[in-house]
This record gives C-alpha cells, structure tokens and sequence, in this order.
C-alpha cells in the first residue's frame, strides 16, 4: 500500500504538468474547433461548423451557392503529405547507408563518427535552417564557390523552391532517421550475413533478402520520425520556401497572426493534421502488434 | 582418399595480436576433423579461414588443390554451420534450409523438395513452416545443420555448434553428426573446446594452442602419446612428474624418476631435466615399484581415484576401477604404485 | 575480400552526409569573422561582429533575449529533471502496476504530437483561463516539453542499475531517504545530469511552441532571431548563431561525456 502511495506521488507532478499543459490544451482545441470567429481574432463561445466548412467546402465567393469540394486546403494538405514523403524518402537513402557504416566501424571509432553526426542536430533548428539559406542563396557561398569555378553562369535558383525546402526537411531530421535505423544495425547479427554469404548470396542479395527485413523495425521507427515532424514543419517552409510551398506549419501559424487570425480555422487545421497524424501512428501500432 | 583442405603457413593477425603462427594442416576428404583447444587458442580463426569469412595475412588455403584464399564465401564450395546456428529470423524453417539452394538458382519445386528431404534427415519434417523463434535449442541446431548441407558441399565447417546444448542432448548429435558424417561420406572440420566431443567422434585431431598446432594424431594417439605438457593436460587427466632423463636411444630413453631408474618410449630430446606424463588409470597399486604414501581416496561410483605422495613430495594420481571385490587402499598407508610398461611418456616442453 | 559487412560507396555517402551537414554551420561560422560589412564579399578576419553583438545597437535586444532564454532554460530544465527523475523512479523500478502503459503514453506525448499543434493548443490553453502571455506561460510550457527530454537519459540509466544496491543498503538498515540519497541517486547521476543538459538544449533551442506562447512583449533568442532574418540575413545574426551554436555543441560534449564516465562505473 505504501508502494502504491509513494508511486503515486512520485508521478503526480508528471500527471499534473503533462495533463495540465498538453492533455487539456489538446481537448481544448478540438472544442475550440467547433467555436466561433471573434471579430477581432479569438473566439466567441458559439457552436458553428463554420471552421470545418472553411476547410472542406466552398460556396462561392459570396457565401451563396451549392457546397462544393474546397480544394485549396486540401490541396495544402495534399503537398505536405507529398513533401515529408519525398523528404523521408530522401533521408532513407542517405541515412541507411550512413547508419550501416557508422555501426560497422570498430567500437573506437564509432563513437567519433556518432559523435559527429549529432553534432549539428544540437544545434538550433532555427540557426541550422538559417544557416542552409544562407548558404544556397543566389549571392550566397555556394553560388558564388560554383560560379568561381566556372560551373555555372548564374547563380542557380535554389531557395524559395520544392528542393530548398526538401534540403531543409532533410537537414532538420536526418538523424532521426539514422539513430533509429543505427540502433537496430547495431543489434544485427553479422553471423546472418556470413550464413547468406556461406550459402552463396551476393552482397546486395544479402541485403535485400536478409538486413532489410531483419531491420526493418529500426527503419520504420527512423521513417515515422521524420515523416510526422516534416508534416507539421514550419520552420524549413517558411524560411526556405515561397508561395508554391505553402504547407501545413504556415498555414496554421497564419490563423494566429494577430486580427487576421481565425483561431477556429486554426484549430480545425490542427485537428485534421493531428488526425492524420494518429492514423499513421495507429496503423504503425497495428503493423508492430500482427506481427507478434 | 585425396587432401579436402590443406592449408600450408597460415598467419593471421589482428592488430598486434597474432591469431595464428604459421600453421600447416592437411585434411583428408572424407574424414571428420577437429580442431580442439581452449577458448582463444585459434581454432575458430582456422575455420573461419578456410570458410572465407576472414582473409589471411600469409600462406595458403588449398581445397582440393585449387587456392581459394582470395575467394568471396559465396564462391567457396564450402558450407559453415555456426556457433549461435545463425538461422534467418524472418524465414520459415524450410525457407532457411532452402535459402542456399535458392541463391544457386535451383527452382522453387527442385529447392523446396531438397529442403523437405534435408529435413526429413534431420528428423523435423513437421516443423517447415514454423520460424526459428518457436523452436527449441536443438531443433534450431538441426535446422543450422540441414541448411549447411543442403547445397551439397564437399566441406562442412562446424564452430562448436553443440556448445549450447544440454548434456544429454549433446551425447545423442554426437552419435547423429558423426553418423551423417559417415553416411553423406562429406569432410567434416569441426571445432570445439570439448576434449570428451573430440575423442570420441573425430578421426583426426589438431589439438591447438595460442595460435600453433600442438599435436596432431588420431584421439588415440592424442592421448595416450602426447607430445608435450600443454596435450597432456588439456586432453584428460594427467599425472605429470620431473625426471633426470640419463639416455636417448632409437626406440628408449632411460630416466630417473622419485629414486627409480625407468625406461620409456624415445622422443626427440637430449638428456637432462625433463617432464614426464603418465595417465592416472594406467598407474597400479603393486608389490613392488615407486614408493608413496595415500593421500586421500575419492570415491566416483565407476571408478576410484587414489591420490598418492611419492618420497620426493610429488603427486601422483590412480584411477582403480571400482570392482566390488577390491579393497580401496585406506588413507596414510604406505603403497607401491608400478607404471604400466610404454604408458610413461616423455614431453618436449 | 573486405568482409560480410562491407558496402562499397556506404562511406561515401556517409562522409558525403556529413559534408553535407556541416558545411552551411562552417560557413556561418566563417562569415561571422568577416571583417567586411557585405555578407557575401570576404573582408578579412575581424571580430567585428562579435563586438558588435555585445555593444552594438541591437545589443540590448538581443541581450534581453539571451537572459530570458538561459533563464528559462534553467529554470525549465531543472523543474523538468526534478520531475522526470520522480516519474523515472516509479516507472523504472518495481513491478508493474496497472497505468504503467497510459504513464508511459502521457510521458511521450509532447514527443508524438507535431510541435505546431502543441503551440496551437497551449496557446489556445492560455487564451482560456485567461493567462496573459509571456515569460511564465513560455515557462510553463517548456516544463511540459522537456519532461520527456529529461526522462529518456534518466530513465537509460536507471534500468542500468541493479535493484540489489538498494536492497543491500536497506539490508544494512539503511531508511528508505537514506538508501536514495547515498546509494541510488549518485548511481544515477550521470544519467539525472545527461537529462538536465538534453532538456536545458532543448528549451533554449525551441522556437515554435515559444514564437506562439510569448505574446507580443518579450523575445527569446530563437524568436528575436527569427525576427532579424525575415528582416534580411546580416552578420551579426551569424555571430549570434555562432555562439549559440558553440554553446550547444558544448552542453551536447559535456553530456555526452557524463553518460560515457557514467557507463564505465558498474
């Protein structure tokens, strides 16, 4: 009974802080979804869909004609999914690789090379996107070391582009894919390679028929940790991207930029990318628990 | 009968540690060969050589005449069955034992029957579809082994795969490796730290030691004439005594032993000090011969052991066994103990 | 033959990575010695802008800023360890208990959900009760995200620990306050000190949740320096980033040793 006691206080500031500020914010925002626009920014408590038939449906320009399928934030949507997807792709054929070597190093070195690849991580989000802009800029660095070489004419137009925006992604949560994917090499059994090479499997064969599936489970892990947080970035967007890149992050930090802010858009926004959010993690929770 | 394996001046080094020192071994086809040693002394380097799974820093690997030193192990016609079987976790057991035959092109009815009639060898048609995880120790051995047999190699390579099975269990693959040895008529290399394993299955044994060979003979050999100290006392139990050896002839050397002047088999030594081994079960108690005191009488069911002080303060051991009509000596009396004629054994140490 | 494990062209692409993200951090680094006042055009080595910083117009701005993010930090570090270290004890040690799984859910949650949508619903959170915004709601909001930052490291450790120290110090007629203070918690030091270091990176890195809690009247470092880059990336910005950028990778070695000493002591 004492045990039961002294657990409960030792994780009743937990429940609180947690509870408090995250669980409750949460409820509350799916109310808030479903409140009113306030004139000024803000809400009036007053039920209305008006927010959800913002995000879903249109009826014209004046309000008055048959709803039709809103497309424009759907389409918002549409490229963020597009956009975390290419952009976890892309940390998956960078990050495997580099997750392989790193726990294929001797216990030495391996340390080092760990050591340096969390490095950057450390550093601010911020500071490291806006270090990658100033670097690709068109009077930045990298134009200027191209041009200086004669490789190019003009400076090649990269930020405010599709690919500024993957870079940013990419450069914000590689190494979430790479300790995940690292940590499951790690446990890997060499032996298994050396009985598919024993049983007269080529390299790559090894590779695909063997190391994959076996670890598997450490790049799902690595896939959804980039593919959830790159759905909702707001920093790489914003700062990397142009109007053509309007993703989620953007649009929901508009809805809350002073009087023209729609807070219940905003919540509705948020509700939808959280939902979608919970179905990739359900399906993730399903996969892992057939699998037993 | 051809040489399967013959390795000549192998040298393996890790850092600054040297694995192996030159080491020269010739391996009959056909045949079931043990390298037998303690933890560390080599012998899983040797195989994973001739297995391909580490490159050697000097020296040749000759199978059947062919130098395959340089070659990948998915070009060596041998198969390796490992320490922790190494099944493949994610394959069904029949896809386990299919998978080499699958990497050598063989179709999906030609592979899936080969891998049904090894499993029927190894006694576990029934389980083809479950996975590794849901067998026992002994089952995954078996698994491990039809696989490594499956593709039909020339050589099996076994890395002390009985290691992690229980006693009885260990005692009944024994009698079934050595059996499909002799039936499948494949060159078995063997390793294992367990002198007991080597005697009784092999046909040749190198018995290895920080990296060099030892002594290499048949089980008989090994234990009844080895060569020197470190033989003697890893294989078996050993009474190992100093003597003054006074001369070496073509076929006897004579000696000095606790006052006594003996002979005994030659070995390749000059006179002086030298250590002699001889097994406890071939050292009697008689009526006359080297002089000892009974220390204590150890009492283990099939036999008795008898630990003796001969005068010069040594130990000597007796195995007696334990015939019922015999009378076990009673600690403190006075014995006389006579060295069985060609059991006393001279050691280069 | 190089061995089951080797890939050709993994480390190229390893090292290439690495190029890859080191080189805009060593181009701002670089730029921000620049003694020339154009950001693209090299002017030899100054510390101009580092002095500038420090005593240039915008100096008290950004002065501000850093003295609210490292007290928060701190302060949001420390609450959070002291927390994460009570719920680590409870989770880690002991059999189960039934709310194991819903605790261990509510400890991941600021990990799972996207940040944006946290910012949004504390915000939302704050507007409701009628909390003005500013430094204690970015406070508050902090403990609340670094909770879980800190209780990784901690709890890591924790499970490293064997529950017969406790047991023998209480053997020896230790109390229960004694065996914790004497035998558990310097055991897990090395694990409560990674936690403080991850969780105090952690707030003082944090833009998202902070830019939407803050209101209009105060600026953390990430969020003054956001504000000066939709103005036009200058040199002192870089200086700014610099320093930060050297004083997280100074936490992030400290920590990083902490952990390795804490691993060779059994």
């Amino acid at each position: 009974m004492a045990d039961t006691r002294r657990r409960t206080l030792l994780l009743l500031p937990t429940w609180a802080v947690i509870g408090v500020l995250m669980l409750i914010p949460v409820l509350l925002m799916a109310v808030y979804s479903f409140l009113t626009k306030e004139f000024r920014g803000g809400v009036e408590w007053q039920f209305s869909l008006a927010a959800y038939d913002q995000f879903f449906l249109t009826r014209g320009l004046f309000g008055d004609e048959p709803a039709a399928i809103e497309w424009t934030y759907i389409n918002i949507f549409w490229r963020s999914i597009w956009q975390a997807a290419l952009a976890t792709l892309l940390c998956l054929m960078i990050g495997f690789p580099t997750a392989w070597f790193i726990a294929t190093r001797p216990p030495s070195s391996r340390a080092i090379w760990l050591f340096l690849i969390t490095v950057p991580y450390w550093v601010n989000l911020l500071i490291r996107t806006v270090s990658l802009k100033f670097l690709i800029r068109d009077n930045g660095p990298l134009n200027e070391f191209l041009i200086a070489l004669n490789l190019i004419d003009n400076p090649l137009p990269l930020v405010n582009t599709n690919l500024a925006v993957q870079l940013g992604l990419f450069y914000s949560y590689l190494p979430f894919m790479v300790l995940p994917i690292y940590a499951a090499v790690e446990r890997y059994d060499t032996a298994l390679s050396e009985a598919a090479a024993d049983l007269y499997a080529s390299r790559w064969t090894t590779l695909r028929e063997i190391i994959l599936p076996v670890v598997k489970p450490g790049i799902v892990a690595g896939c959804i940790l980039v593919f959830v947080p790159s759905l909702g970035a707001f920093l790489a967007p914003d700062l990397l991207g142009g109007a053509k890149t309007f993703m989620i992050g953007s649009l929901i930090d508009e809805q809350f930029r002073g009087s023209q802010g729609n807070w219940p858009f905003g919540a509705a926004v948020s509700m939808v990318l959280m939902t979608l959010v919970l179905i990739v993690l359900m399906f993730h929770a399903r996969a892992q628990g057939s699998r037993r | 009968m051809g040489i399967a394996v013959d390795i000549r001046h192998a040298v393996k080094r890790y850092g600054t540690v040297t694995a192996l020192h030159d080491v020269s071994l010739a391996i009959d086809d056909n045949a079931f060969f043990t390298l037998l040693g303690p933890s560390g002394c080599g012998k899983t380097t040797l195989l994973r050589l001739i297995g391909g799974f580490e490159e050697t820093d000097g020296g040749e690997i000759l199978l059947f005449g062919q130098d395959i030193a340089h070659l990948e192990p998915n070009q060596r016609p041998v198969n390796t069955v490992f320490q922790n079987y190494a099944l493949f976790p994610h394959m069904s057991v029949l896809e386990n034992v299919a998978f080499g035959l699958k990497m050598k092109g063989l179709d999906t009815a030609a592979r899936t029957a080969r891998a049904g009639r090894m499993l029927e060898m190894v006694h576990l048609s029934g389980y083809a579809d479950r996975l590794p995880s849901q067998l026992s120790g002994g089952q995954q051995q078996r698994v491990a082994l039809a696989r490594a047999l499956a593709p039909e190699p020339r050589v099996l390579l076994l890395d002390e795969p009985l290691s992690a099975l229980d006693l009885k269990l260990r005692q009944a693959m024994r009698v079934e490796l050595k059996t499909l040895q002799e039936e499948n008529g494949i060159t078995f290399i063997f390793v294992t730290h367990d002198q007991e394993e080597a005697l009784t299955m092999s046909d040749r044994i190198a018995v290895m030691h920080a990296g060099t060979i030892q002594q290499l003979g048949t089980p008989r050999e090994i234990y009844e004439a080895p060569v020197n100290r470190f033989v003697a006392d890893f294989i078996g139990e050993t009474n190992i005594l100093e003597a003054e050896v006074h001369a070496v002839s073509q076929l006897t050397a004579t000696l000095s032993l606790a006052g006594q002047t003996v002979t005994c088999p030659a070995a390749a030594i000059t006179p002086g000090r030298h250590h002699v081994s001889i097994r406890p079960e071939r050292v009697t108690l008689a009526a006359s011969g080297l002089a000892a005191t009974v220390e204590r009488v150890i009492y283990l069911g099939t036999d008795l052991h008898v630990i003796t002080r001969l005068s010069t303060g040594a130990e000597m051991r007796l195995r007696m066994q334990n015939a019922g009509r015999v009378t076990p000596p009673e600690p403190g009396a006075a014995v006389h103990l006579h060295l069985e004629e060609g059991a006393l054994r001279l050691l280069a140490d | 033959m190089k061995g089951v494990r080797h890939y050709p062209g993994f480390m190229a692409v390893t090292v290439g990575c690495l190029v890859v993200l080191y080189a805009p951090l060593i181009v701002v680094m670089a730029y921000s010695f620049n003694g020339s006042n154009s950001i693209t055009q090299w002017g030899g080595f100054s510390l101009h802008w580092y002095t500038q910083v420090f005593t240039g117009p915008e100096a008290p701005r950004f002065g501000q800023a850093a003295r609210n993010s490292l007290t928060i930090a701190a302060l949001a570090s420390t609450t959070a360890t002291l927390i994460a270290t009570a719920a680590a004890i409870a989770m880690v040690q002991g059999a189960p208990f039934r709310g194991k799984g819903a605790t261990f859910a509510l400890i991941n949650l600021p990990l799972m959900v996207p940040e944006i949508v946290t910012a949004v619903a504390t915000l939302i959170f704050f507007s409701a009760i009628g909390l003005t915004t500013g430094y204690f709601t970015i406070l508050i909001a902090h403990i609340a995200f670094c909770i879980p930052f800190a209780y990784l490291p901690i709890a890591a450790r924790l499970e490293g620990i064997a529950p017969s120290y406790e047991a023998a110090a209480r053997d020896l007629y230790a109390t229960r306050w004694q065996a914790f203070r004497l035998v558990l918690l310097p055991l897990m030091m090395p694990g409560v000190a990674a936690g403080w270091l991850l969780a105090f990176i952690i707030s003082l890195d944090d833009f998202i949740i902070t830019n939407f809690v803050k209101g209009a009247g105060i600026e953390t470092l990430p969020t003054a320096i956001f504000g000066a880059v939709k103005q036009g990336i200058k040199p002192n910005i870089m200086a700014i980033s610099t320093l930060m950028l050297a004083v997280s990778i100074l936490f992030v070695t400290l920590a990083w040793f902490i952990n390795r000493k804490g691993h060779r002591t059994p």
